[in-house]
């Protein structure tokens, strides 16, 4: 990408896409809440529900952005809230690798979350969608988006 | 068909080959959806993608005509695959699944797109862009559901007994109620008696009938029941299995003495020379260290608190039962049960930490819990309120309102039942001592169901005043030890100075401490509020997320009694439906391993929390037991070879989502 379209993409106008995977108990009934409690967020994340955090493979995190995806957000229960007893501890260690391995394909950290978030935490949800968005809009769209994907 | 894939998986390779006829729905919510996301353009754009057949826009999708709607289509156009695009599936998937289970298509063949909680709502004032992002929303739902496989949801025998934690007004109704109905029952109790709260109020509001005389009957009533099996001064350890199977693990904690042959004759109360604090007097008055909870206590037994025993041996002496025993053990006791009802209630908010309005300054501050206690004729001082510095009995008394409610220091809710109780406290030492003086400072006050109101009034014309305003201050007179408050007077718009001789605070209700362990073991979420969650604040109020696991009573969100009462029922009632069908339906998604792809690597194995991956030795390969797995799908993110799929979640079912978050793209079977 040139570097005025890098700028011209950083204005304001220009909204990131996020890929948020959320598990179907916690995350996802936290995006729900944010939603019933009517938390504006803009408009970047798409949802992918699994059933837990643990289902999250690199493989669907890595072709998100070969895709073109500015970020990815890996979200579920809170530890010891799994509704699987402990599936998200096996995120949080897979985690460590998912940013081993974006860190050596020169995505920036900021790119790459990890959040826990309850059913309830509505307003947790939205803010979370609204820093990250803000965090990638000063970076500018991602440097594995291939031509032609906004 | 079939004949090229041999024996495996017929159904499956059918469906692989059919064509996908998928019809799209999207529902305007009312304006909910349509107010923002223009659902016609949305509708239209879908309708362009390959295998969309139809596409539909309803003013509510999940109404009879909507539903109508959907099963007219699946007719007309031949459809196999169905996309509703609208609030949660959380709360609606079960209804379009069973509307197109009635067409004769497999219930997985419905895929759900929430384009009002994640899309409508939270993107009110962009409707460009709420509409732009629906379409990708309801296009990787569109390409998802073209690679959805038919699955069976499988049914699961239920334990008829039940398990209800907590023995409060609310667990104990759900208690009766389930053994009236022939269940057997297991009742959990962490104190050593059961009543919970209701057992330490003197008259309960609105009709201020006396608490214990209404509570004692029910207490005993459960202590007869044939088919409830009390266990107090225990508490559930570990929970596993799921709806219909539950295996328990309980906890007792020793007596150290034997219940069989205690009578309560509490005649070793009496030798006893250790005197502590009467928690069940919310510390006012002594008890010893061997006691009887109280005098209307269930079972009516003594026990040993330990840490305060000195072990002079004095009570054996005097058992004339020989019941006592100090060596005692910790004891467990393993049930199945089918279904769990928590009713675990609430603590009050502690205005200690904090020093609330002067709270554990001053002396003569009390909470509302401390004066219910001094009100009750069975209380430390035999019914008469009296302050705490001096023992003499109040004329002028204060009361505050919403302590650790209502308030963004503390917790942002209302306690709800702190107007009605403080109504009834004044009411009640009004009538006691006409000559006492009472002035309740609140913020707003609030008395919604019947007889409520009318309480409200009687306190009134009995001339309780009610001051509208929160004391900006709060001093002790040093020599007087009498209470000095500033608090404006809203109404009037001027600030008074008041003196009380007592100030009583009305706190409020907040989780207790051991509801974070109930939680974690039941797998519930907790509230903003940090109390348990229901699985729909409207139309679910006593289920939760977990199948056969409910809640009743204050544990789920601050309740007066009544309504506990009406939710330990609704608990019976709903759990009812399990325990006589004998049957539940769970989820037909599990985790499946392609044996002719496993490498036998044993990866999978230990990922799994609940063993269901076993290693078949003959073939060398990983199998899951189905009737085991949950279908959370860790283990196939594990496993390194791609043998392992979660079905309903597969690996190119996710994708098709995620690569279609950015453009149209089909993704391969
Ligand atoms: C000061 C005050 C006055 C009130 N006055 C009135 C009134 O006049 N009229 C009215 O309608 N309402 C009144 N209320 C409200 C009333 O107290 C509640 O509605 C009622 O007690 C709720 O019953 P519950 O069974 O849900 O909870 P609780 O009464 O709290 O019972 C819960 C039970 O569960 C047990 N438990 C807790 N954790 C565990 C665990 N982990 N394992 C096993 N057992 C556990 C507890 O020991 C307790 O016995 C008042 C409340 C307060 C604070
Ligand atoms: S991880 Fe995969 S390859 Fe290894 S044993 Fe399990 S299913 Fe087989
Ligand atoms: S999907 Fe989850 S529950 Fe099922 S076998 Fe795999 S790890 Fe165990
Ligand atoms: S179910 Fe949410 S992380 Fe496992």
């Amino acid at each position: 990408m040139s570097a005025e379209a890098a700028t011209d993409t950083k204005t304001n106008d220009w909204e990131p896409k996020i890929v948020a995977f959320c598990c179907n108990w916690c995350s996802y009934g936290g995006a729900d809440s944010a939603g019933m409690g009517r938390f504006q967020q803009p408009a970047s994340a798409r949802i992918i529900r699994v059933m837990c955090s643990g289902r999250i493979d690199p493989l669907h995190v890595f072709n998100a952005f070969l895709e073109g995806a500015d970020a990815v957000l890996v979200t579920g229960c809170h530890i010891g809230d799994c509704h699987y007893v402990n599936g998200n501890d096996k995120t949080k260690i897979k985690y460590k690798y998912l940013e081993n391995v974006a860190h050596e394909l020169g995505i920036e950290k900021e790119r790459l979350q990890l959040n826990w978030i309850s059913a309830s935490e509505g307003e947790k949800f939205a803010n979370f969608i609204r820093d990250v968005t803000a965090q990638i809009k000063k970076l500018g769209p991602s440097p594995l988006k291939p031509e032609g994907v906004a | 068909m079939s004949d090229n894939k041999g024996d495996e998986k017929p159904v499956e390779s059918k469906v692989d080959q059919e064509e996908k006829r998928v019809g799209v729905f999207v529902c305007e919510c009312g304006v909910n959806i349509g107010g923002v996301v223009n659902t016609k353009a949305v509708a239209e754009y879908i309708g362009t993608l390959p295998g969309v057949k139809v596409t539909s826009v309803n003013k509510f999708t999940c109404s009879d005509s909507g539903q109508a709607d959907i099963q007219a289509k699946i007719k007309e156009h031949n459809l196999n695959r169905v996309v509703v695009a609208a609030c949660s599936p959380k709360t609606h998937e079960p209804t379009f699944r069973a509307c197109i289970e009635e067409m004769g298509l497999n219930q997985y063949f419905l895929e759900f797109v929430n384009i009002r909680d994640h899309c409508s709502w939270i993107h009110m004032w962009e409707k460009e862009k709420a509409t732009e992002k629906a379409k990708d929303l309801i296009r990787m739902g569109t390409e998802r559901a073209k690679l959805l496989e038919p699955l069976q949801a499988s049914e699961v025998p239920v334990t008829d007994k039940a398990l209800v934690i907590g023995a409060g007004v609310a667990g104990m109704q759900s208690a009766l109620d389930l053994a009236d109905m022939g269940f057997q029952v297991y009742l959990v109790e962490k104190e050593p008696s059961i009543g919970g709260r209701m057992a330490r109020f003197d008259k309960v509001f609105p009709t201020n009938d006396c608490s214990i005389c209404i509570l004692g009957p029910k207490m005993v009533e459960v202590a007869r029941n044939k088919n409830i099996k009390i266990m107090s001064y225990s508490e559930v350890k570990a929970v596993d299995g799921y709806v219909g199977n539950f295996n328990v693990k309980i906890e007792h904690k020793p007596r150290y003495l034997d219940v069989a042959k205690c009578t309560g004759c509490a005649k070793c109360s009496e030798v006893c020379p250790v005197e502590v604090p009467y928690d069940f007097n919310e510390g006012f008055g002594t008890r010893k260290a061997i006691y009887v909870p109280f005098p209307q206590a269930v079972p009516l037994r003594a026990l040993i608190d330990k840490e305060n025993c000195i072990n002079c041996k004095a009570c054996a002496k005097a058992c004339q039962s020989g019941a006592i025993n100090y060596d005692m053990q910790t004891s467990y006791t393993d049930l199945n049960v089918g279904v769990i009802i928590g009713a675990v209630g609430f603590k009050t908010y502690d205005p200690e930490p904090r020093h609330d309005f002067g709270y554990g300054l001053y002396d003569n501050i009390i909470t509302a819990m401390e004066f219910e206690r001094l009100l009750n004729a069975a209380g430390p001082t035999g019914g008469h309120v009296v302050r705490p510095s001096d023992c003499k009995e109040p004329i002028r008394v204060g009361f505050v309102n919403c302590v650790g409610s209502r308030d963004k220091a503390t917790n942002i809710y209302c306690s709800g039942v702190c107007c009605m109780y403080t109504i009834k406290n004044a009411q009640l030492l009004k009538e006691k001592r006409p000559e006492t003086d009472h002035t309740v400072m609140y913020i707003d006050i609030r008395t919604p169901f019947r007889a409520y109101e009318e309480s409200y009034n009687r306190s009134r014309n009995l001339g309780v005043k009610f001051l509208r305003g929160r004391p900006v201050e709060v001093k002790e007179d040093p020599v007087t030890k009498n209470i000095k408050v500033r608090v404006e007077d809203t109404l009037a718009g001027e600030m008074r100075n008041l003196e009380f001789d007592l100030l009583v605070l009305a706190t409020g209700i907040v989780p207790n401490e051991g509801i974070g362990q109930i939680q974690q073991l039941l797998k519930l979420s907790k509230a903003a509020d940090g109390l348990l969650m229901e699985a729909h604040p409207k139309l679910k109020p006593v289920d939760t997320t977990i199948d056969g696991v409910f809640l009743a009573g204050c544990a789920s969100g601050p309740k007066d009694i009544p309504y506990a009462v009406s939710q330990g029922s609704a608990c019976a009632g709903r759990a009812t439906i399990l325990l006589k069908n004998k049957k539940a339906i769970t989820e037909g998604i599990t985790a499946v391993v392609d044996p002719d792809v496993c490498v036998g690597c044993n990866v999978c194995i230990p990922m799994c929390p609940f063993q269901a991956i076993k290693f078949d030795e003959k073939a060398g390969k990983a199998n899951v037991v189905k009737a085991l797995c949950k279908g959370c799908g860790t283990c196939v993110a594990a496993c390194p070879t791609g043998a392992l799929e979660q079905s309903h979640f597969k690996n190119n079912q996710i994708l098709a989502q995620v690569k279609n978050v950015f453009k149209f793209q089909e993704v391969a079977v």
